[in-house]
C-alpha cells in the first residue's frame, strides 16, 4: 500500500528521462515487483504484465465516444498519450474469480479447508488519478467496514503504484466535475507527468518514501521551474479539454426525491441489461457464490464471482426479484453510484473515468441521465 | 512487507457443526439444533441476527437464530424448505453436519425497549427471529411494561412452535393473540389478519416500541395500524430479508437503497426505512 | 348478565353520536344473546337485523360441500355483522356463528333504512361509519386475498 504523501506543497519534484523511467521499471522488477502497465492488447489499451517502456503503448491513443472505443496513432511517441482503456486495476485487486475454500466429506459430515493465497507483488504502472480514487472507494468497501476481505487486504498490501497524470483527457471522463482528477494526488508512490516538448521526458512527484529513495536511486535530478511549470501546464490542458461533467449539488437528494421519475422509462428502452457498465467500473464490487462439487460429491468448492446489479438473480427472492424490470435495475446501479454510495461509504462511488460511457454498447451516458433528471427534477410519469 | 499466506474466504469461512436433533415445526418448516459443545463459550447472540448456514456442496442461505439468547449453548434455527439449499439442509439430518457462519446483523432493540410496552408482530415464519426476543423479554420482564404478541399464519396448521405458543398464551406476563387467514370449523381461534389484532392491544402509543417480522407487505399494513393509533415511526421495527451472500457487506445483493441489510439491518426502524419500503421495485 | 354491559350509546359503532342520532338509528332494539355454535346469520335468510356485538365471538363462516364451513373472519365485541338489509334482495350472504357464547344489540333494519326499503335514507352520521367498517372490512379482505403467507411468487 503506498505510504502516507507528505503535503503536496512540500513534495519535492524531479525529472526523468525515458532511460531514467526505463531504469525506474528494471529497478522495480529488481526488487521483486511485477510490472503491471498499459500495454496494446486486443485493439485495447489494457493492463498486463510488462517488461519495460518497449512494452508501453508508444505513440498509440484512444478515441472514445459514447458507445465507441478504438485505438489510433498518434505523432509525437508518448508512452501514456490515452486516458483510461477498458479495464481498470479492480480485476488485480478484487479478482473475477475467487475461490474460498474446499470442503471435504466425511463419515460424519464434512470439513472445511481454507483456501490460502499469497497475491503477487504488483507495482501498477500508469495508474490515473480517476482509477486511484477508485481503488480508495473500493478500500472503504473491503477494508473499512465491520469485516475486512483477506483477499483484497493481501492484494492491496502488495501494491506499489507509479501515477501518471493524464496528460490529454478521454472522449468520455469527466474526473475534473468528480473532483477525481486528472492530476494524482494521493494513493501513489511515484506520479508522473509525461512532458512532451523540448525533450520527451518526465515530471517525476514522489508519493512515500519508498517512492523518493526509487527515484533517487534511478538518478532523477530535481526539477527546475520550467519544467514544474510545464508540467502543471499539461495537467491544466487535460482539465480544460475534458468534454463531459457531472452536476454533483446535492445529487443524494436528487436522485432520491426522483425515483419515479419518466426518465427511467426513457433509459429503460434503451438499456440492455448486459452488465457492461458494472464490469468495466472499476468501484462496482456486487459478488455471487457458487458452489460446486466433484462427480461423486466428496470434495465442494465455494468460489465468488464478480456479479451484476443487472441481472434478475442478483434480487431474487422466494422464486422472483425484487428489481423485475430493466427500470428497477438502472435505477438501483445509477442511484446506487451517485447516490447511496454516500450514506454506505461516505463517498461517490463514480469517479468519472467514463468507462461505463464507453464500453455501453448502446452508449447510455450516465453524465446525461444525471443532467435529464436534474433538468426536470421531481416530474411524474404522465404528467 | 510480505505477510505469508492468509486464508482468502476470512469472515466467509463456515463451521461444521454437528446436528444435535431436527423437528418437524409445519409441513415445510424444521427446527434444527446445532451441536456448540465444543465451542467455548456456546454460540452467543443478540435476539434478531441471522447465520448463514452452508449445505455441503450445494449452498448457503441466512437463516435467523431462534433460540434463547440467555442460552448460548443451544443454537437454534428455524427453517423453511423452499430450495435446493434448505433442502439440503433438511437432508442433513440428525448427526450429520451444516456450515455455519455468524451471528451477522442489528438485532432487535431490547435496550432500548426497556420500560417501554412491547407490542411483537409476527407474520407466519416470522416468529421465529422474534421467538429469541420473546424469550428475552419473559426473562426479564420486570424491565418492560405490557408485552402483546400478535401472531398470523395462512392456516392452524401453518403455525410455528405451537405448543409453545399454547404456553405463552396461558402465561400471564405475556398478552397472546393468535389469528389465521383461514380456518376449517375445527379451529376455535380467531379468522383475520394481523393489523385487526391490534384493536385488542391496548396501545398507549407514546410508550409503545413495535418489533415485527412477517411478509414485506403483512408488516407495511401492520406499519399503517401502528401509526393509525400513533405509534411514532422511529419506536417501530422491521426485519426485513433479501437476497444474501455474503452476510458481511460484500457481495451488494442485499441492498435497499442506502441499507446493507446485512449489516445495516436486518432489523431496521420504519421511520428510516419509510423513503424505500413502499416504492415499487427498490 | 347483558346489564353490566355498556349501553347501547356506548357501542363503539355509535360513540360520539347525539341522543337524537342514536334514538333514530336504534328506533326498534333488541338486546339477544346466543350460546356458544348458535348461528346468529344463515344464508339466505331474510336480512333485517343490524348486529352490534357487545361480547363473545362470531365467526363469519361460508359452507364449502365437501369441506364444511370454512371460517372468512372472526368478529368480536364492538364489530358490527350483517350488512345484507342494505340492498335488495336482503338475504344474508353468509352464516354466522357464535364461537363462544354472544351478547349482542340487534337492530331492525327498517330504522336503519329509513321507512321507504325502495328508497333508503340513511343518517350521514350512520352511512359514514357503515362506509367506514366495510372500508376496513376491504382492506383486510384485500390482504386476506394475496395469500401472504405463500412460499414462492
Amino acid at each position: 500500500m503506498a505510504e502516507v504523501a507528505p503535503p503536496e506543497a512540500e513534495r519535492e519534484r524531479f525529472v526523468l528521462s525515458v532511460d531514467g523511467l526505463e531504469a525506474l521499471l528494471v529497478a522495480l522488477r529488481g526488487d521483486g515487483w511485477r510490472l503491471m502497465g498499459p500495454t496494446v492488447r486486443d485493439g485495447a489499451i489494457d493492463h498486463a504484465e510488462i517488461r519495460g517502456v518497449a512494452d508501453l503503448p508508444r505513440g498509440m491513443t484512444e478515441v472514445q465516444e459514447a458507445g465507441t472505443y478504438r485505438l489510433a496513432r498518434r505523432e509525437d511517441g508518448a508512452f501514456f498519450g490515452y486516458a483510461v482503456g477498458p479495464r481498470s486495476w479492480k480485476q488485480l485487486l478484487f479478482v473475477p474469480k475467487l475461490r474460498l475454500f474446499r470442503a471435504h466429506r466425511q463419515e460424519d459430515g464434512f470439513q472445511v479447508e481454507p483456501e490460502s493465497t499469497e497475491p503477487p507483488r504488483l507495482a501498477l504502472i500508469g495508474a490515473r488519478s480517476c482509477d486511484l480514487h477508485a481503488i480508495a472507494v473500493q478500500d472503504r468497501t473491503f477494508l473499512e467496514g465491520p469485516y475486512k476481505d483477506p483477499d483484497y487486504a493481501a492484494r492491496r498490501e502488495r501494491l506499489f503504484v507509479v501515477a501518471v497524470n493524464c496528460g490529454q483527457a478521454g472522449g468520455t471522463c469527466f474526473c475534473v466535475s468528480m473532483r477525481t482528477g486528472p492530476r494524482a494526488t494521493s494513493g501513489f508512490d511515484v506520479a508522473l507527468t509525461e512532458l512532451l516538448e523540448g525533450g520527451h521526458r518526465f515530471l517525476a512527484e514522489p508519493g512515500s518514501e519508498r517512492g523518493a529513495a526509487l527515484l533517487a536511486r534511478v538518478g532523477a535530478i530535481p526539477a527546475r521551474e520550467p519544467d514544474a511549470r510545464a508540467a502543471d501546464a499539461v495537467v491544466e490542458r487535460t482539465a480544460q479539454s475534458m468534454g463531459r461533467a457531472m452536476d454533483t449539488t446535492d445529487i443524494k437528494g436528487l436522485l432520491y426525491r426522483n425515483q419515479e421519475h419518466p426518465r427511467w422509462d426513457n433509459v429503460s428502452e434503451r438499456c440492455l441489461g448486459c452488465t457492461n457498465c458494472t464490469l468495466v467500473c472499476p468501484t462496482c464490487f456486487c459478488s455471487s457464490v457458487e458452489d460446486t462439487t466433484d462427480l461423486v460429491g466428496g470434495v465442494a468448492e465455494r468460489s465468488r464471482r464478480w456479479d451484476s446489479c443487472f441481472t434478475l438473480d442478483h434480487s431474487y427472492l422466494h422464486g422472483g426479484s425484487v428489481r423485475h424490470s430493466i427500470r428497477s435495475r438502472y435505477r438501483q446501479w445509477l442511484t446506487h453510484k451517485v447516490a447511496s454510495w454516500w450514506d454506505q461509504f461516505g463517498t461517490s462511488g463514480c469517479i468519472g473515468c467514463g468507462r461505463c460511457i464507453t464500453w455501453c454498447p448502446v452508449g447510455i451516458d450516465i453524465t446525461e441521465e444525471v443532467a435529464a433528471i436534474r433538468a426536470t427534477d421531481g416530474a411524474r410519469p404522465g404528467a | 512487507m510480505s505477510t505469508g499466506a492468509l486464508p482468502t474466504a476470512g469472515p466467509m469461512m463456515p463451521e461444521p457443526l454437528r446436528v444435535r436433533s431436527l423437528r418437524r415445526e409445519t409441513a415445510d418448516t424444521f427446527t434444527v439444533s446445532l451441536d456448540v459443545s465444543e465451542r467455548p463459550g456456546g454460540f452467543p447472540f443478540q435476539p434478531g441476527q441471522f447465520n448463514m448456514l452452508y449445505a455441503f456442496g450445494v449452498g448457503e442461505v441466512p437463516i435467523s437464530i431462534s433460540g434463547d439468547p440467555a442460552r448460548p449453548g443451544e443454537l437454534l434455527h428455524t427453517v423453511r424448505t423452499v430450495g435446493a439449499v434448505t433442502e439440503a439442509l433438511r437432508r442433513v439430518g440428525r448427526g450429520g453436519r451444516m456450515g455455519v457462519r455468524g451471528p451477522y446483523g442489528r438485532p432487535w432493540p431490547l435496550e432500548e425497549a426497556r420500560g417501554l410496552d412491547v407490542v411483537v408482530v409476527a407474520g407466519g415464519l416470522g416468529l421465529a427471529p422474534l421467538r429469541s426476543a420473546i424469550l428475552h423479554l419473559l426473562r426479564h420482564r420486570t424491565e418492560y411494561g405490557r408485552v402483546s404478541l400478535l401472531v398470523g399464519a395462512r392456516s392452524p396448521e401453518g403455525l410455528l412452535y405451537r405448543r409453545e405458543l399454547a404456553r405463552w398464551q396461558e402465561d400471564a406476563r405475556l398478552k397472546v393473540l393468535v389469528t389465521v387467514d383461514q380456518a376449517g370449523p375445527e379451529w376455535k381461534g380467531h379468522v383475520g389478519v394481523v393489523p385487526a389484532l391490534l384493536r385488542d392491544v391496548e396501545l398507549e402509543p407514546s410508550r409503545t416500541v413495535a418489533l415485527m417480522c412477517g411478509p414485506e407487505v403483512m408488516m407495511r399494513f401492520t406499519v399503517r395500524e401502528l401509526e393509525r393509533q400513533g405509534v411514532p415511526d422511529s419506536r417501530i421495527h422491521l426485519s426485513l430479508e433479501r437476497n444474501m451472500k455474503c452476510a458481511v457487506g460484500f457481495c451488494g445483493h442485499c441492498q435497499l437503497v442506502p441499507f446493507f441489510v446485512c449489516k445495516d439491518g436486518p432489523v431496521l426502524p420504519y421511520d428510516r426505512l419509510r423513503p424505500f419500503i413502499n416504492p415499487r421495485e427498490v | 348478565m347483558a346489564s353490566s354491559l355498556p349501553p347501547i350509546e356506548e357501542h363503539p359503532f355509535l360513540r360520539g353520536l347525539s341522543p337524537e342520532q342514536v334514538k333514530a338509528i336504534a328506533c326498534d332494539v333488541r338486546e339477544v344473546s346466543f350460546p356458544a355454535g348458535a348461528l346468529l346469520l344463515r344464508e339466505g335468510d331474510e336480512a333485517r337485523t343490524l348486529f352490534l356485538l357487545r361480547s363473545g365471538r362470531v365467526s363469519l363462516e361460508l359452507n364449502v360441500p365437501g369441506q364444511g364451513p370454512r371460517q372468512l373472519e372472526t368478529l368480536k365485541a364492538g364489530d358490527i355483522l350483517g350488512l345484507s338489509w342494505l340492498f335488495p334482495p336482503y338475504r344474508w350472504h353468509l352464516d354466522a356463528r357464535a364461537v363462544e357464547p354472544v351478547e349482542s344489540f340487534a337492530l331492525d333494519a327498517s330504522c336503519l333504512r329509513g321507512p321507504s326499503p325502495e328508497h333508503p335514507v340513511l343518517e350521514p352520521a350512520l352511512a359514514m361509519r357503515l362506509l367506514r367498517q366495510l372500508y376496513e372490512r376491504l382492506e383486510r379482505v384485500r390482504m386476506q386475498r394475496m395469500d401472504l403467507y405463500k412460499v414462492g411468487p
